[in-house]
């Protein structure tokens, strides 16, 4: 598996009305190797929305002025659509710390190339870990084979917290997962997964 | 969409080459393949049946999103639906899942004992919650709804709007058996018998999503028609 291997390419978006912005973040980011693949640059946000189903880009880098902020809307919600991507800010003036919170991290005009970089690397992974705390992968990690068996045995979700010493909350998560992965949703179901991978044995539930 | 529904006059045959699946339907309304060119209509009045409870059923096993207008529910009784509902759950129980369970008996003696043992213990289970649910239906549901139509109000504080609730779990239980058919249960020799099975799960599952779609879209809002003129 790629366990954030720094060759895994990630698909970038840049949404800036400078097309000396655009095109020196473009440059920069093709000076980076493979890490940042620029699929796209648009003048404005919606000629971004209409290409974005196509692009589905891992990155957005938009410059937060071409946004209308006298409507209030969030940022993140124009783009709930894509949970998966990450935004990023390309700041060259002062722009409401309440703003910026907004988005997944900030690069500077200013910074230097390499910090750039890193800076785009750190909110990607950052934010890699939020949404996918299992990986990307479609097998069940050792913890949640782990929480699968208990379920399996029969324990509720009190009882597998308890043994496990994390909280309930945490079983919950572990088990949505499990049954994405799976595709499985009932207790006997799973039962029948962990008896057929040899996860438990009969004995043990009956 | 109205133009694209089935009519009386059209041929039986065709309703069937339109939409294979109405093989199910047929015989719980009692209709024998082997009439020839007959109309729907004429079919129809032969079996004694209401031709628009017909035809709604098989609109509703048709078009996604067809949906009756409230004035088609007044042309035939209550107990027309039940009745086609209970000859559905007749179906159910003493043809399809004991052909299933065949075939499954057949992909377990094709399996390593344990695994054999593993998936017949699951379908006892699911066919278990099957008769389970049908049942709680045959006996407090079409009762109630039985009453109702004959004026009489239950005094035991049940109304359809709880019927709603019950369908999930056995459509998990049979989803839950596709994936361990197809992802979990190691490769055999011969697949011949698990795939076999998989392709009447997956009828069967479009079967009875189409009968939990008829008992919402049909006898929902009947059983509320009638809830209300009790009031």
């Amino acid at each position: 598996m790629m366990n954030g291997s720094p060759k895994k390419t990630r698909k970038t978006v840049i949404v800036s009305p400078s097309p000396i912005v655009a095109e020196g973040l473009k440059s920069l980011l093709a000076g980076s190797g493979s890490e940042f693949a620029v699929c796209g640059t648009f003048d404005e946000p919606e000629g971004f929305f209409e290409r974005a189903p196509l692009l589905r880009p891992d990155l957005i880098l938009i410059d937060p002025v071409v946004f209308d902020f006298q409507r209030r809307k969030s940022v993140r919600s124009y783009f709930d659509s894509y949970p998966q991507a990450t935004l990023v800010a390309v700041v060259y003036g002062f722009i409401e710390p309440e703003t910026l919170k907004q988005f997944h991290g900030s690069v500077l005009i200013y910074d230097d190339g390499h910090k750039i970089i890193r800076k785009l690397r750190q909110a990607v992974d950052e934010r890699g870990a939020e949404t996918e705390p299992a990986g990307e992968g479609y097998e069940l990690t050792d913890r949640e084979r782990e929480i699968l068996v208990s379920v399996a045995k029969g324990m509720t979700n009190k009882e597998i917290a308890d043994v496990h010493h994390i909280s309930v909350h945490t079983v919950i998560s572990h088990r949505k997962n499990i049954t994405r992965k799976t595709g499985i949703k009932t207790v006997s179901g799973l039962t029948v997964y962990a008896l057929l991978n040899n996860l438990i044995d009969y004995s043990e539930i009956e | 969409m109205k133009h694209l529904l089935f009519t009386p006059r059209m041929k039986m045959a065709d309703l069937i080459h339109a939409n294979y699946r109405l093989l199910f339907v047929l015989p719980r309304f009692g209709i024998s393949l082997g009439f020839g060119d007959k109309s729907i209509g004429e079919i129809c009045r032969i079996c004694g049946i209401s031709e628009t409870l017909f035809l709604l059923v098989c609109h509703v096993y048709t078009f996604d999103d067809f949906l009756p207008e409230p004035g088609e529910l007044h042309t035939f009784t209550a107990d027309d639906l039940t009745g086609y509902l209970h000859r559905s759950h007749e179906d159910y129980i003493g043809q399809q899942m004991p052909e299933i369970r065949r075939q499954v008996l057949a992909l377990s003696g094709c399996c390593e004992a344990k695994n054999g043992r593993i998936l017949e213990r699951f379908f006892a289970d699911y066919s278990r919650e099957v008769v389970n649910h049908f049942d709680y239906e045959e006996t407090v549901v079409f009762p109630y709804i039985h009453n109702l139509s004959a004026g009489r109000r239950s005094d035991e504080g049940y109304s359809i709007g709880q019927f709603e609730e019950n369908h999930s779990n056995i459509e998990e239980k049979l989803g839950d058996l596709k994936n361990i058919l197809i992802k979990y249960l190691p490769g055999l020799p011969s697949e011949g018998p698990r795939r076999t099975l998989l392709l009447d799960l997956f009828l069967l599952e479009d079967d009875l999503n189409k009968h939990s779609l008829i008992e919402d879209r049909i006898l929902v809002p009947l059983v509320e028609q009638l809830e209300e003129r009790m009031r």
